[in-house]
């Protein structure tokens, strides 16, 4: 597990790539392509519109029928200019609808033409010293990359280091370190390295390199329609099919009232009363929430890992680098009884010459303190033991001594098996450190204890409200460390987070997972190691630093541009988000539908059961907004129908907020705002449109 | 009025406080734990297993629960169709002496749908058609199965939503046997012997024919009433043994015998409600769902007692006098019985129709316009509030999962209702069962006033002749069973069917809505429980939607009335809504 984090570490996601909505080219190729997606063969995807569009061709025939001077089909006099002005807003209403996915998709067209200017062709030097376009790059192929190249394709650092600038896909213009070995190593294809050389292996297929997905992705081109996606689209088109009958059944039983409703006030009166507003909103939500997390520089590999995001029960952060700055600074050397200071001091400090770790460096720069210089590796002849988990130590052998340095236990246990044995004064220091949220290092030379390294960390500032936020989200937030117990329970509770595993090891950590799984939670974390990687594919939501390795990015389904683990935070709302938009827009449009039934069936009914020929009859006093006549009530309601539409455009790009306020609150919330709102909205609205449609436009 | 609210709200506490004892001991039949009863009637039970050929300790999938269930209910109807055709040779056939004949075959096609739905949609009158033979074994017996069989589906549903593990929704064989054995037979000869002691009668006697005073001669049609008006009532059935129903003293006698019968009506759909909250392990979702439903069934009540106790416009307008008086409550009094007044005809109405039961003390068509509007609305809101024994649960059930998909999502998680994600599939399901109900009543109501052959049924005219077509079909298609006197489907010159034919379309359109708007909700139903069961749950946290709290209810509520009132608004509008703002009368 890394116990680094390279790249930035800001808090919040720069919106480095937020694109106006209204920029002016997205603007007029979303109205080209809403014209072209009028194609049934598109409609059909999505039933309520295909009946708007279907409701538009039959209208606009019984229009061109009374114009050419035949009577339109069914009953009920209504002139031309009606049919007309219905069928044109029917079809704006389609129109509208197309446009609201147009914008959202062109968004994210326009993100993959910045990414396809990068994919230029470029030669690659294989290590062989023969040559290959980078497009016929296959996996295992060897390139060697020097200073002011393009690597030529996804890979890992086999060989060297060297700096590398990945501005044109994470943003950050601050060039980043790769290098062979460790969580660093992975390459994009289409960054350019700036310094030294390296050599890389190729991971990836021909076409299929991270830059490829990333384009595709935010092209909408591999959309398919999430899980809750398809349930609410069922849902739609089964509150169509009931309004369907609800306004074929209302013929015959307006007939035996003796009233005749034209075919274009019954449709007008489907269209109104069919969830329109959410039909035609409902793929740009998807796609804008998509584009969100694009945004935050975040590339989800797939439309059901955003949606599952809304849903995290359990969220899993190293405590290095997510609730801790990550660098732990060597605090002080606490020699055991009869090793003098700068014994312990020296031995610490050569066995951290070859830690390349932020700890390490401290422990030489603390060692210096006590004035000793350091020393020239390559004249001790010196072996170094690096760091693993296994072990859980890393040191130097020279001059036949084992110099060691690692977590209080491992170290007993080596020293136990050399002969030697612990001081109790190491226990003693180990707990009390422990105790007060240090990392104690014990240093061993052979089978004596010569003492401990303090190493102080330090908690972020702002993470206790992130967990309390978190905790309001209903997420509990379980911290990973490699640290033992008492130091995990310190840093957990300072740092408020919920619950901690404590002395991780990777298999500890894909049981965890599989545990709260098994419970029926849904679990995220973040990770960036290779060893990480079996968690991240276990985990529900995974998302892998853009720093990370090779394995750790594919075994996640979201990459972290900016390599940001608490952006997992951000991930989760706007995962909410999204799923709270869909529930917002669905209970608004059906809400509307009250107040379309007042404005359309007395407008129908006006004269039904009236007392003498052409008066009023008993259902005129539905007509409780007052509007101006019976065709201009029809009108005004599909004119709302229609603009609400575009009005509400901007809402489900920008997605509803959400705010952890817990869910009976939230839902209270929404309800009163979407529902009650959704219910009175329309009467103001269709009221408003009838006094300009039947006033000034005599309708 | 004050009084007439006192007795409501008596009738209220009597229920609630009765809820959770019926509800707690239902729990414990269908969760497996021995009931006082078993000492008694274990060896029935398991005799009728093994009659059956059944081993009870297997549980069935959805699918095989279903197909018993079909098995069963297709058994049933011809049994029942059988009896009917054959009521030259039934014994005690003792009218007057004369022979009865068997109705034709499409009334009784109607007939036998009806009473195997729960519906008990009656186009003959029981006195005239029927012997007793018929009355015992084919509606009293239909009665209790048809019952079992709505509570055996919510059983198995609740099931699915409880179930951790597996695909088994119980066994059917089992539910219908301890359905009947331990609930409803018990509850019957409680009932029966109250009803029995206020003067409800049963006896095989012959009809009698007495002297009027005003020195008429008038037939009085015996026979064993009790023992099938008692559950007629618990198992939301309706039919009446006698042509009006519970209007006519020999079914229903006294206040009290009143006060028993509207309790038995209830009872059972609230207490089910209880038992929902026990067996999915918290008392506090049932009571939530039992909050939903008493908000719309308390509003039903006072519009309807309202409404009746002021009269109509027309009434007014025509000086008719509406007060109450000493002796009389007042109010509109045309079609109700005067012993009952307004307050109880009103209560009974509302009762009678939130529940699928359909049983009546006064003639709905008689109500006024807003008065008869409660019983259709609740007839919109696809009778889940309480609804059939069974019936009502389960439909409502389908309404909580509608509103748990639409309020989940607003709290920003991918809907789950008790930790069990609804998924595609489930919303699939619960779209289909939610509309079924409603899109065939809609259907048949317009093909009934669009054909000829359709409005041959209708007796009045105007708004009030589409109330009765609308209310027949809706009637029909939430297997409630009362109706606006007036559609006819049965056409009887003589009592005993002799020259006696049937009104094809209303009798064979009927039947069909009956038994799909029956059959397809449950086998929907037993699909999503079918679907729920063995899903994986997810614990609750502060971000889960709650669904035992007020938002909740609320949400549930406006659910249930938008779906009935989108569904049926234009409708309405025609019928009563006309009728309550005109003067003329229809």
């Amino acid at each position: 597990m890394s116990t680094v984090q390279h790249g930035s570490t800001v808090a919040t996601g720069h919106e480095r790539r937020a694109i106006s909505l209204f920029q002016h080219d997205i603007v007029r190729r979303a109205l080209v392509d809403s014209l072209k997606k009028l194609d049934p063969r598109v409609q059909i995807r999505n039933p309520v519109m295909f009946v708007v569009e279907v409701g538009s061709v039959i209208t606009t025939v019984t229009w061109l029928i009374q114009v050419f001077g035949g009577k339109p089909l069914g009953g009920g006099y209504e002139p031309a200019w009606y049919t007309l002005v219905i069928s044109a807003w029917l079809w704006l209403t389609v129109i509208f609808a197309n446009m609201a996915e147009a914008f959202a998709e062109g968004r994210g067209r326009a993100q993959a033409d910045t990414l396809r200017a990068m994919r230029k062709e470029t030669v690659a030097r294989l290590a062989d010293g023969s040559t290959k376009r980078a497009s016929e790059l296959m996996r295992g192929d060897v390139v060697v990359v020097e200073a002011g190249e393009l690597i030529p394709g996804d890979g890992t650092v086999i060989e060297g280091i060297a700096t590398v600038d990945e501005s044109a896909i994470t943003g950050e213009s601050a060039p980043v370190i790769r290098e062979s070995g460790g969580d660093r190593s992975a390459v994009t294809g289409g960054t350019r390295v700036t310094s030294d050389r390296i050599v890389v292996e190729i991971t990836q297929e021909p076409g299929k390199s991270f830059l490829d997905r990333m384009i595709a992705l935010v092209e909408g081109a591999e959309r398919r329609k999430t899980p809750n996606e398809i349930a609410l689209n069922i849902l739609l088109a089964a509150l169509t099919l009931i309004f369907i009958v609800v306004v074929a059944a209302l013929r015959p039983m307006g007939l035996f009232a003796h009233t005749a409703i034209s075919e274009t006030t019954l449709i007008s009166l489907l269209v109104a009363l069919i969830p329109t507003t959410i039909g035609a909103l409902l793929s740009a939500i998807g796609i804008a929430g998509m584009d969100r997390l694009v945004r935050r520089n975040v590339l989800a590999l797939s439309g059901r890992a955003v949606e599952a995001s809304g849903d995290v029960d359990v969220l899993l952060l190293d405590k290095t680098g997510t609730i801790t700055l990550g660098n732990r600074q060597a605090f002080q050397f606490i020699p055991m009884p009869g090793v003098p200071e700068s014994e312990l001091a020296e031995a610490a400090q050569l066995s951290s010459l070859a830690d390349e770790t932020p700890e390490g460096r401290s422990i030489v720069v603390l060692a210096k303190q006590y004035g000793i210089r350091e020393h020239d590796m390559s004249q001790l002849h010196a072996h170094f033991i690096p760091f693993t988990a296994q072990t859980r130590m890393s040191g130097v052998d020279f001059d036949g001594q084992q110099l060691r340095k690692g977590a209080g236990d491992a170290v007993i246990e080596l020293v136990e098996s050399e002969g030697g044995q612990a001081p109790p004064e190491l226990n003693e220091q180990l707990d009390r450190i422990g105790r007060e949220g240090g990392t104690p290092l014990a240093v061993a030379r052979d089978s004596q204890v010569l003492g401990v390294v303090y190493l102080k960390d330090t908690i972020k500032e702002g993470m206790k409200e992130r967990f309390d936020q978190l905790r309001a989200m209903g997420i509990k937030t379980i911290m990973i460390t490699g640290d033992n117990k008492l130091t995990a329970a310190k840093i957990a509770q300072e740092s408020g987070v919920d619950d901690f595993l404590a002395e991780a090891t990777p298999e500890a950590k894909l049981e965890l997972i599989r545990e709260q799984q098994a419970d029926g939670r849904l679990v995220a974390m973040t990770g960036d190691g290779t060893n990480d990687a079996p968690a991240l594919a276990q985990a529900d939501v995974g998302v892998a630093m853009n720093t990370g390795t090779q394995a750790a990015r594919e075994a996640g389904n979201m990459v972290d541009l900016d390599s940001n683990p608490t952006k997992l935070i951000e991930i989760v709302e706007v995962g909410k988000q999204l799923l709270i938009t869909r529930g917002a827009l669905t209970t608004f449009s059906i809400a509307n539908d009250i107040a379309k039934y007042f404005a359309i069936l007395p407008a129908i009914f006006i004269s039904t059961y009236a007392a003498g020929a052409g008066g009023e009859g008993p259902l005129h006093v539905l007509n409780i907004m007052g509007l101006g006549s019976p065709r201009s009530a029809v009108i005004s309601a599909i004119v709302f129908n229609a603009i609400v539409i575009p009005l509400l455009i901007p809402l489900s790009l920008r997605g509803v907020r959400y705010r952890p306020i817990g869910a009976t609150a939230l839902l209270r919330r929404n309800l009163l705002i979407y529902g009650l709102g959704g219910i009175i909205a329309p009467f103001i609205g269709i009221k408003l449109i009838d006094l300009l449609v039947h006033n000034l436009l005599g309708a | 009025m004050g009084q007439g609210w006192l007795q409501i709200v008596i009738f209220l506490v009597v229920l609630v406080a009765l809820t959770p004892l019926l509800g707690s001991y239902m729990a414990r039949v269908y969760t497996g734990e021995t009931v006082m009863l078993e000492r008694v009637l274990g060896p029935v039970e398991r005799l009728l297993y093994r009659l059956f050929a059944v081993t009870v300790s297997d549980g069935q999938d959805w699918k095989r629960y279903a197909r018993s269930m079909i098995v069963f209910s297709l058994f049933a109807w011809l049994a029942m169709y059988l009896i009917l055709r054959t009521q030259t040779i039934h014994p005690w056939s003792n009218y007057l002496g004369k022979t009865f004949h068997s109705g034709t075959w499409d009334v009784t096609f109607n007939t036998v749908s009806s009473f195997i739905t729960n519906t008990n949609w009656q186009y003959y009158g029981g006195e005239t058609t029927l012997t007793y033979f018929s009355q015992m074994m084919g509606m009293t017996v239909e009665n209790f199965v048809s019952a079992a069989v709505g509570i055996a589906v919510l059983v198995a549903m609740i099931r699915g939503i409880v179930s951790r593990s597996g695909s088994s929704l119980g066994n059917f064989w089992q539910d219908l046997v301890r359905t009947i054995l331990y609930i409803l037979l018990p509850l019957s000869v409680i009932v029966t012997i109250l009803l029995v002691s206020q003067g409800v009668i049963q006896d095989l006697s012959h009809y009698t024919t007495v002297h009027t005073l005003a020195g008429g001669e008038q037939t009085l049609a015996q026979g064993p009433v009790a023992s099938q008006i008692a559950i007629k009532q618990l198992g939301t059935n309706g039919g009446g043994f006698f042509n009006t129903n519970s209007a006519y003293p020999f079914e229903n006698a006294t206040p009290f015998s009143n006060f028993i019968e509207m309790l038995s009506i209830i009872l059972i759909p609230a207490a089910l409600v209880y038992m929902y909250g026990k067996m999915v392990g918290s008392r506090r979702q049932g009571w939530a769902i039992f909050a939903a439903m008493a908000v719309l069934y308390v509003a039903g009540i006072a519009v309807s007692y309202q409404a009746e106790q002021h009269g109509t416009p027309a009434q007014h307008a025509a000086g008719v006098s509406t007060r109450a008086i000493s002796g009389s409550s007042g109010g509109n009094l045309e079609g109700k019985e005067q012993r009952n007044g307004v307050v109880n005809s009103a209560l009974w109405a509302t009762t009678t129709t939130v529940t699928s039961n359909g049983s009546v003390n006064a003639s709905l068509e008689s109500f006024t316009g807003l008065g008869g509007a409660v019983p259709i609305a609740n007839l919109g809101m696809s009778e889940v509030v309480f609804g059939g024994v069974g019936s009502g649960l389960y439909g409502m059930l389908v309404f909580v999962l509608l509103a748990v998909f639409l309020g989940g999502l607003m709290v920003g998680r991918t809907p789950e209702y008790l930790g069990k994600k609804i998924g595609a599939r489930e919303i699939k399901l619960v779209s289909l069962a939610a509309l079924a109900t409603p899109l065939i009543a809609l259907a048949t109501a317009a093909a009934s006033v669009a054909s000829a052959a359709g409005r041959a049924s209708i007796f009045a005219k105007g708004p009030q002749g589409f109330s009765e077509s609308l209310y027949a079909y809706m009637s029909q298609a939430n297997n409630n069973g009362s109706a606006f006197a007036g559609y006819t489907g049965y056409i009887q010159p003589n009592p005993g069917n002799l020259g006696a034919h049937g009104v094809k379309f209303a009798d064979i359109v009927g039947g069909l809505t009956m038994m799909s708007a029956r059959f397809i909700p449950i086998l929907l139903v037993l699909a999503i429980g079918g679907a729920l069961a063995g899903k994986k749950v997810t614990p609750a946290g502060p971000g889960t939607m709650r669904t035992d709290t007020p938002t909740f209810v609320a949400l549930l509520v406006a659910v249930v009335i938008l779906v009935g009132a989108l569904t049926f608004f234009p409708a309405i509008l025609l019928g009563p809504v006309v009728q309550s703002l005109s003067t003329h009368l229809f």
